[in-house]
């Protein structure tokens, strides 16, 4: 069955498939699937002002709610050992293939997080040799991406995560 | 609490399923039901607010520790996430 989507949602999913693919990150092939989350994805933007995960409970706080942001923080390693992320929007190429069993995987998000939100771990501090920096070293929460500058990126090159969820690595 | 209820031809088990108007596995799961004819209560968590969704919440909880979606209750048991293998088994479908 193939169902009629507004062309705003048409739109997104044609920018994050472009975007995905343009990082080495597959969308769900499965249009329709895929067309239903990009759709919740607006649906949680409009209502929370942030497109928190569709197949996550977001408590309507973009702090607490930050790793549960689309892409979340455990995608990458979903993708790496399920060969999907959670609500499986990203899927790995093995997925594709069909070499992966196709269905919803575990959550990988802690289970405290679910009642309180996410708990912004303590920064790393480091006072040996590697603080001898010109510049400190920003690390994305999402994709691992790292540069050196005096500010994160207002938008990470690769995953496209916005500041707020770069930290300071080194 | 608002539970809907969907009638359906097949009514051997007890069905409630806790889902998210959002989710992508959830909608799997009412459309398995759905096209099976099987008759199930379900709540949209993400619809609700203040102290009802609290009160959800915990029954999640009890179910389900994680407090994942889809979370189905088939009787006395508890299917997490969209396992359509296992779902079959216990709906015998």
């Amino acid at each position: 069955m193939t169902e009629e989507f507004p062309p705003e949602v048409v739109k997104l999913y044609e920018q994050l498939k472009k975007e995905a693919e343009e990082a080495g990150y597959n969308l769900n092939p499965d249009r329709n699937f895929t067309l239903g989350l990009v759709a919740a994805l607006l649906t949680n933007e409009k209502r929370y002002g942030y497109r928190a995960c569709p197949c996550r409970l977001a408590l309507g706080d973009k702090e607490k709610d930050i790793d549960i942001i689309c892409p979340c923080y455990y995608r990458d390693a979903d993708l790496e050992e399920f060969g999907a992320c959670y609500c499986a929007l990203y899927v790995s190429d093995d997925w594709i293939a069909g070499r992966i069993r196709k269905g919803s995987i575990p959550e990988r998000r802690p289970a405290q997080f679910f009642i309180s939100g996410y708990a912004e771990p303590a920064p790393v501090t480091n006072t040996g040799e590697m603080t001898k920096l010109s510049l400190p070293v920003w690390r994305c929460k999402v994709c691992g991406y790292l540069c050196a500058r005096p500010e994160p990126p207002g938008k990470c090159p690769i995953c496209k995560a916005g500041k707020e969820r770069f930290e300071r690595f080194i | 609490m608002p539970f809907k209820k969907i009638s359906g031809k097949n009514n051997k088990h007890q069905v409630i399923l806790f889902a998210l108007s959002t989710c992508g596995w959830c909608r799997m799961t009412k459309e398995l039901f759905n096209s099976n004819g099987i008759e199930y209560e379900f709540i949209d968590v993400d619809l609700t607010s203040g102290p009802e969704r609290e009160e959800i919440i915990k029954r999640v909880r009890q179910l389900n520790p994680r407090g994942s979606f889809p979370t189905i209750q088939i009787d006395d048991q508890v299917v997490v996430g969209y396992d359509e293998e296992r779902i079959r088994e216990l709906l015998e479908i």
